[in-house]
């Protein structure tokens, strides 16, 4: 079983696009679209049946800019201050322009909205200023709808290959990549004239605090192997520091309260029942207060739904317990715990990398285009912040279709072959010791060390400590990491990603030295937000071989923010009455 | 170092009664997206080789005949 074989083919495409999940199946559909004539491949380390993180689907759209509802302007603006100012925001306005199209494009898939009986979308409110939350009755079938489509464009697709390494022309522009099947360890080299990486979140590099190590809030195929190709191909990643932290039910992965219960009267209380946050959109902000509550002597943190009424109640069960995580109900089965008889204890996630939900990703334009020429991110890992499923939709739309256009009028870059066979060297090392520690337990340390140390609230010294000793834990994936078979090959390239990113997690945290974005860069050594030095993106790469962060000015904004909306993220915290 | 195997009790449980994988069904193991799922050389069936779960659910919505149950890992129970 997963026996090892030596094995290596080549193949070449106009447009390579890697993580079948959300944002590349769309980005793949859209290249080949834009130029019929061109070869598009889809590569996907699981199955894009049924893998990232909509594998079971989704239950509505969290950041839907609907006419009649809110104006991309409106969205521009409130996704600027949720981000405390930190934002470019043209990738942000153009994706407040043309989601519509996508929900649209995504009705004729066959994927159903929530309509009002006049037959409008109905739109929820849960964010702050505006009204973008739209249910999705059939939510389950996205995956589905989706496949549906990749069949009749007639996609080249190919499962479980992991890509491992981005391969580079002598300029420095993209070149292809390097891919390893995770069931037989034989190699495929994608050369490519334009690459679109989709690979989803670093879901996997905190540990869960159940300590079940795929038990995470991201799909644990996320592994972050989309930062590490990035970062090594010398492409620019942009606050890293900015964490995603996610409020979840206690010991079980599913998200609480915000998109689907809220809008039904649910809410996050306090153990005496009581509301302690103005709003319960995931900002920076929210998760401190979140964050702050639990520790007080007013914790933990609930879910409260005993107040509605039995009908409201089995309408948000029916939708948090059948779409995006439907073991949800086994949970509270085998809990015996029942929203209508008590409040549901929750937690925060572990840490991890997301622009979907908090700014951490690798940096794009309003093109999706990265630092590196040819090379496209989209998705979770695209700095576009807090974008979200529609977000990886409408980004992974604009990636295809610029990616279609620039393999247009390219070549092919040469390719190194000694790249290539260093790359070989690389992977294949965990499978040439005979003796050695297994790559679960390197990760287990790993990611325990990310708790340790580098989970906020963040303190220099922590930081430092962490760093060291995620050093010797490198050290000892280098040389002493073996892999016995091909899955285990494959969780051991995961490994190697995982510690990528929380090197770059701890370095990017250390660079700003400043508190920013609530809970997700909270260092009580610097406590202030220092707008004086600190109003700007960092931006993270590979030079020389080392790590190096920069600052980068926020573009100038299109939306104009007064000054006194600029704090409205910040009064989160419910004042107490007289 | 030599190795050890820990044992573990696996979220997914196949009933061997109703699973087909013996007459050539793959889907549950095809579409796992943590790729835990094999079928087994002794029973033809299909089985959790890899204790690494998403709980997720691919697997018993898609198996068609109902063979798959994901149970919640014991862990988080």
């Amino acid at each position: 079983m997963d026996d090892l074989v030596d094995g290596l083919s080549e193949v070449s495409c106009d447009v390579l696009v890697i993580g079948g999940g959300t944002a590349g199946p769309m980005a793949a559909l859209k290249a080949k679209m834009k130029d019929p004539k061109a070869t598009v491949i889809l590569l996907e380390k699981a199955n894009v049946k049924r893998s990232g993180a909509i594998s079971m689907g989704m239950d509505g759209l969290n950041n839907a800019v609907i006419p009649g509802y809110a104006t991309p302007e409106q969205y521009t603006k409130e996704i600027t201050i949720a981000n405390d100012g930190i934002v470019d925001q043209k990738p942000v306005y153009k994706y407040a322009e043309r989601c519509y199209s996508i929900i649209e494009e995504l009705d004729n898939f066959g994927i159903r909205f929530l309509k009002n009986e006049n037959g409008d979308f109905a739109v929820k409110k849960v964010h702050h200023i505006g009204t973008y939350v739209l249910p999705m009755p059939n939510g389950d079938t996205v995956k589905k709808a989706l496949y549906r489509q990749l069949r009749r464009a007639r996609l080249l697709i190919s499962n479980r290959y992991m890509a491992t390494r981005l391969l580079t022309g002598r300029d420095g522009q993209v070149a292809g990549a390097i891919a390893v099947n995770t069931r037989t360890a034989e190699f495929l080299v994608v050369k490519a004239k334009a690459v679109i990486l989709c690979m989803g979140a670093a879901g996997r590099l905190g540990l869960p605090t159940s300590g079940y190590m795929f038990g995470t809030y991201e799909n644990a195929a996320n592994s972050g192997d989309g930062y590490a190709m990035a970062y090594h191909a010398g492409a620019a990643l942009a606050n890293l520091e900015c964490f995603q932290i996610n409020p979840l039910i206690k010991d079980y992965n599913g998200p609480a309260c915000a998109y689907v219960a809220g809008p039904f009267g649910a809410y996050t209380a306090n153990n005496t029942g009581s509301r302690f946050i103005e709003c319960d959109y995931w900002s920076g902000q929210m998760m401190l207060e979140f964050y702050n509550e639990l520790q007080s002597g007013k914790g933990p943190v609930f879910l409260k739904l005993n107040h509605l009424h039995e009908k409201t109640v089995a309408e948000i069960e029916k939708t948090l317990h059948n779409v995006e995580r439907p073991t949800r109900g086994l949970f509270h089965e085998g809990r015996g715990t029942d929203y209508r008889n008590e409040m549901i204890e929750m937690h925060i996630s572990e840490i991890g990398l997301c622009s979907g939900h908090s700014a951490s990703g690798v940096f794009v334009d309003e093109f999706a285009r990265t630092t590196v020429p040819g090379l496209y991110a989209a998705g979770d890992m695209a700095s576009v912040p807090h974008n979200y499923m529609l977000g990886a939709f409408t980004n992974g739309s604009v990636a295809g279709e610029d990616a279609a256009e620039y393999a247009g009028s390219t070549d092919f870059a040469d390719i190194d072959a000694g790249e290539i066979e260093k790359e070989k060297a690389r992977v294949l090392a965990p499978t040439k010791r005979n003796d050695g520690i297994p790559p679960n337990q390197i990760e287990y340390k790993a990611r325990r060390l990310v708790n340790d140390y580098l989970q906020p609230p963040k303190v220099t010294r922590k930081f430092e400590l962490g760093q060291r000793r995620l050093a010797e834990v490198r050290d000892d994936m280098q040389n002493q990491m073996i892999a016995r078979n091909s899955h285990e090959l494959m969780r051991a390239l995961e490994t190697a990603s995982i510690l990528d990113c929380a090197d770059m997690a701890a370095h990017a945290s250390l660079y700003r030295t400043e508190s920013r974005w609530g809970l997700y860069h909270l260092r009580t050594d610097y406590p202030e937000k220092n707008n004086d030095d600190w109003f700007c993106h960092t931006l993270l790469r590979k030079k020389d071989g080392r790590m190096v962060s920069e600052k980068r000015e926020v573009q100038p904004y299109i939306v104009p923010i007064a000054d006194d909306e600029k704090d409205l993220y910040d009064k989160q915290r419910i004042r107490a009455t007289a | 170092m030599p190795l050890a195997t820990s044992q573990t009790s696996v979220p997914v449980v196949v009933d061997e009664e109703k699973c087909i994988a013996d007459k050539g069904c793959t889907v549950c193991v095809d579409i796992c997206p943590l790729d835990v799922l094999r079928i087994s050389e002794m029973t033809g069936k299909a089985y959790m080789a890899y204790d690494e779960c998403w709980y997720c659910m691919p697997c018993e919505a898609d198996c068609p005949t109902g063979a798959v149950k994901v149970n919640i890992p014991y862990l988080l129970r």
